[in-house]
């Protein structure tokens, strides 16, 4: 630790600190562009500038020098810096003055006015005239990919999109061509940017350079009613921030937290608003002759009665999809236990995770912060970077580190990092577990590919013995970590909602011929086959309401407020942002509707109540924003177990990124993403 | 300098010569591993002299390829430098000094001959011999005014001996490099007008 004064303030502060971390330890804010803290440090758009004493005697940016660089006084009085003495006043006023040169006056038509960085310090730090009369420069504006507008007018050269391309994306899709005051950030050639986080470089940009395309034109900041909650998208819980206006969503934007997402979301993340549009049940259907039409909540609750009570208990089904918040998928399964069926499953892709193993079985022990105290990895039939490009990143971040071994078994793709490929399939993995040398604190990640399969068990035993043989269980380290791909999963396997003594499990519900009656939660991804009287309860038109013969139209995740599980087991809770469309109704209490018709009610009336007896059976889901940690034991448990694989390959547990859920396949964006991802693939392959 | 763009019309292919290729295995070599990408500007040098001393887009790529970097980390390389001729030369690339020193020895007269003779810069004489470009100081401000003719010196010029230069070249017949009035190095023109008497072991 270092003792340093900011303008008299005294600080302690580590000596590796940089003199605007210091500052901002002792409350100074400093104006800056180019910083940012999760970035490499730049040190060129000057806006950072501070007066030192103890060192040279100049204007210093304050981001690019360290505490350590600073010399004490002669008689060992600490260095010092100044925020606020004339010379500072002076260069800030100067570089603003350099910045606003060429920057446009166009604010009044800009999308980033009224959240612009370069706005809010000119007005702060800037001085009110110009003194220059030239022409401005002027840029052509860049075509980089379907999410991200460019203006490069406006473009002040901070460089850091083109930071954040290479090093947390791993893309290195950005760069600035030419130099000086020809220099331009472009993509190579006007080529789209092939990263799933990309839409984060709008975020970076502290002007209106780069801009969400698809927001173009659409709204002010200051319009927008801010909603802090988690998102669905994949099985991660990005913290993220939901702009709305009236009743419509406008953006998705990230909120920073350092456990999960850091302040990354991707593109699915950030760009599905428009699907939550489009492809929307707002009012109850019944299937007619063939044909579904709209019905009323009366006609639709009592068709789905008279069809339950005629229907025996074992002959009943319920399935819960990808999006259903914990809530919801509870409320089911109070329901299904009245009616008496062991038929229940939250695993629509057939991975054969499993509650009986214990809690540690399944979840993302390691923890995504614990990623970066890995000492190794193995990957076992995942592909992070499409099931959860945030985590991927995480993953990136350690290896860019050093001293990182990845291993990966399963199919080979650019996951934007370096590993040693081992093999397709169980039988590497196998050889693998016999024949490498243990590595402290390895990190063991599962993808839903090597699980959903016939023989997921015996690779989920595999890998648990590659964690205890390998160095990833240990004292203070569970690196026995699955990576989940769908929101629901943890919280639903939380619940225990897997088939009970007898039951079917998802496969097999959808088989013809299994099941009369099947209630589906919102699964989508499982086609069921014809046979079944399928209720399906969700927000939009797709795979599983095309199948249905009752449509009950619940709620969209921006449309309820409900707990989630990601798949390290950390419990958070998302908050309703706007209603429902039309007459559809948040599912736990449609849920609760379809009990009253049956006759026979849930015991509850509100939201609050299901929470109360949701919590009084599972406690754990009391401790929001917290994880309530898997036993290693678990583990060692489990890799005690004979385990059989068979020799086929893992198969990718996603085939497009873009394409994962409903809410995606309703939007355009994320189809136009995904066109063009299928275009890069297609010239790849050539 | 202007905004620099990959030229029209380019290539379908680049590849270096087995030549040009080992020697870029010995640059690269001389990095430690991982750092192969501190090898890229020799490398486009090479590969700009392979091309008749332009760069084409195939070979940046290539480049990129050979040293395991993102394209655009390459062309930001490319468009960097003023020495990577991103448009086809001509086969004497005449690279003009118009910095001050030159400017006040006479270098307009040099750039006069070149607009009548050549045209204006960037453009490749039909015979594709000549094409030139106004560049900052080369260094030889001594000898002003000076031009860099593919990779040599010609100083002291004017608008006769350049004309006479020009020529030459066109003709294909040898010509003399570095000053053109036959001085040597930075000698003073003429006779000495300091240190003219001799000194040290000399003097005795």
């Amino acid at each position: 630790m270092t003792k340093i004064l900011v303008d008299g303030v005294e600080v302690d502060v580590p000596s590796d600190f940089t003199l605007l971390q210091a500052c901002e330890q002792a409350g100074f804010e400093i104006p800056r562009f180019c910083y940012h803290e999760r970035l490499s440090i730049a040190g060129n758009c000057r806006m950072c500038l501070v007066e030192v004493k103890g060192g040279p005697p100049k204007p210093q940016a304050s981001c690019a020098m360290s505490v350590k660089d600073l010399r004490p006084g002669p008689n060992g009085a600490p260095p010092e810096v100044f925020t606020k003495s004339p010379m500072v006043k002076k260069a800030r006023e100067g570089v603003m003055e350099f910045l606003l040169i060429n920057h446009p006056l166009d604010c009044p038509i800009c999308d980033q006015g009224g959240e612009c960085d370069l706005q809010d310090q000119a007005l702060v730090f800037g001085v009110d005239s110009s003194r220059y009369h030239e022409n401005k420069r002027a840029v052509e504006d860049k075509y980089i990919g379907v999410l991200v507008k460019t203006e490069m007018n406006r473009c002040i050269h901070c460089t850091r999109c083109v930071r954040f391309t290479a090093e947390v994306a791993g893309t290195g899709d950005m760069g600035a061509i030419g130099r000086g005051e020809d220099m331009e950030i472009t993509t190579y050639l006007e080529s789209a940017m092939s990263s799933e986080l990309q839409g984060n470089v709008a975020d970076l940009c502290p002007v209106g350079a780069l801009l969400p395309k698809p927001q173009s034109f659409r709204g002010r900041p200051w319009e927008y009613q801010k909603t802090e909650t988690i998102d669905v998208m994949d099985a991660l819980g990005a913290a993220i921030r939901v702009d709305s206006r009236g009743r419509e969503v406008m953006r998705i934007l990230p909120r920073i937290n350092d456990l999960v997402n850091e302040e990354w979301i991707s593109d699915k993340t950030r760009q599905i608003v428009d699907g939550l549009k489009t492809q929307r049940l707002d009012r109850p259907y019944i299937r007619e002759n063939g044909r579904l039409r709209p019905a009323s909540w009366q006609e639709a609750l009592a068709a789905v009665a008279a069809k339950t009570k005629a229907t025996p208990a074992s002959r009943i089904g319920a399935l819960v999809g990808d999006l259903a918040a914990v809530e919801e998928s509870f409320a089911l399964k109070l329901l299904a236990e009245q009616l008496g069926t062991p038929n229940l499953d939250c695993r629509q892709d057939g991975a054969k995770l499993n509650p009986k193993f214990g809690r540690a079985s399944y979840l993302f022990n390691a923890t995504i912060a614990g990623i970066e105290q890995a000492g190794a990895a193995l990957i076992i039939g995942a592909n992070p970077r499409k099931e959860s490009p945030v985590l991927n990143a995480r993953i990136r971040k350690r290896w860019l580190r050093g001293d990182f071994k990845i291993s990966l078994v399963g199919e080979r793709a650019d996951l934007t990092y370096d590993y040693d490929y081992l093999g397709a399939g169980p039988e590497s993995l196998l050889q693998f577990i016999r024949s490498a040398a243990p590595a402290e604190k390895l990190l063991v990640i599962v993808g839903q590919g090597a699980l959903a399969r016939d023989d997921g068990e015996a690779v989920l035993t595999l890998a648990a013995q590659a964690a205890q043989s390998l160095g990833g269980v240990s004292d203070g380290w569970n690196g026995f970590s699955v990576l989940h791909t769908a929101a629901a999963r943890v919280g639903a396997l939380d619940l225990k909602f897997t088939p009970g003594a007898g039951g079917l499990d998802a496969r097999a519900m959808a088989k013809s011929g299994a099941l009369d009656l099947i209630f589906n939660l919102g699964a989508d991804e499982i086609a069921i086959e014809p046979g079944a009287f399928v209720v399906y309860i969700g927000a939009h038109g797709d795979r599983g309401a095309h199948r249905a013969d009752v449509i009950l139209p619940g709620a969209a995740y921006t449309e309820k407020s409900g707990l989630y599980v990601n798949t390290e087991g950390r419990v958070q809770r998302a908050f309703r942002v706007v209603f429902p469309p039309g007459e559809a109704r948040e599912d736990w209490a449609v849920l609760r509707a379809l009990s009253g018709a049956l006759g026979n009610p849930l015991p509850f009336d509100s939201l609050a109540a299901l929470r109360r007896r949701l919590v009084e059976t599972h406690p754990h889901f009391a401790q929001v924003d917290e994880i309530a940690p898997g036993e290693a034991a678990q583990i060692v448990a489990l890799a005690n177990h004979p385990a059989v694989a068979m020799k086929d390959p893992f198969a990718p547990a996603i085939e497009n990124f873009y394409f994962t859920n409903p809410i995606a396949r309703a939007s355009a964006v994320m189809a136009e993403c995904s066109a063009l991802a299928q275009g890069r693939l297609a010239q790849a392959a050539e | 300098m202007s905004v620099r763009r990959l030229a029209e019309g380019q290539p379908e292919s680049f590849e270096f010569t087995p030549e040009n290729r080992a020697w870029l295995d010995t640059q690269i070599a001389k990095y430690p591993d991982g750092r192969q990408a501190s090898a890229v500007v020799p490398a486009l040098w090479q590969a700009q002299k392979q091309n008749d001393n332009w760069l084409p887009q195939a070979a940046i790529e290539s480049v990129a390829d050979a040293l395991g970097m993102a394209k655009i980390r390459v062309l930001e390389i490319a468009t960097f430098y003023s020495m990577f001729n991103l448009a086809p030369v001509g086969k004497y690339f005449i690279q003009l000094c118009g910095t001050t020193p030159c400017l006040l020895a006479g270098s307009d007269e040099i750039i006069d001959v070149l607009q009548r003779r050549v045209g204006p810069q960037r453009r490749v004489t039909d015979d594709g011999l000549f094409s030139w470009l106004e560049v900052e100081c080369l260094g030889a401000c001594c000898n002003a005014p000076m031009v860099q003719i593919n990779d040599d010196y010609y100083e002291d010029l004017t608008a006769e001996n350049f004309e006479k230069l020009l020529d030459n070249l066109a003709a294909g017949r040898p010509v003399k490099t570095g000053s053109q009035i036959g001085r040597v190095s930075s000698e003073p023109v003429g006779k000495l007008t300091s240190l003219t008497s001799l000194y040290g072991d000399g003097a005795k």
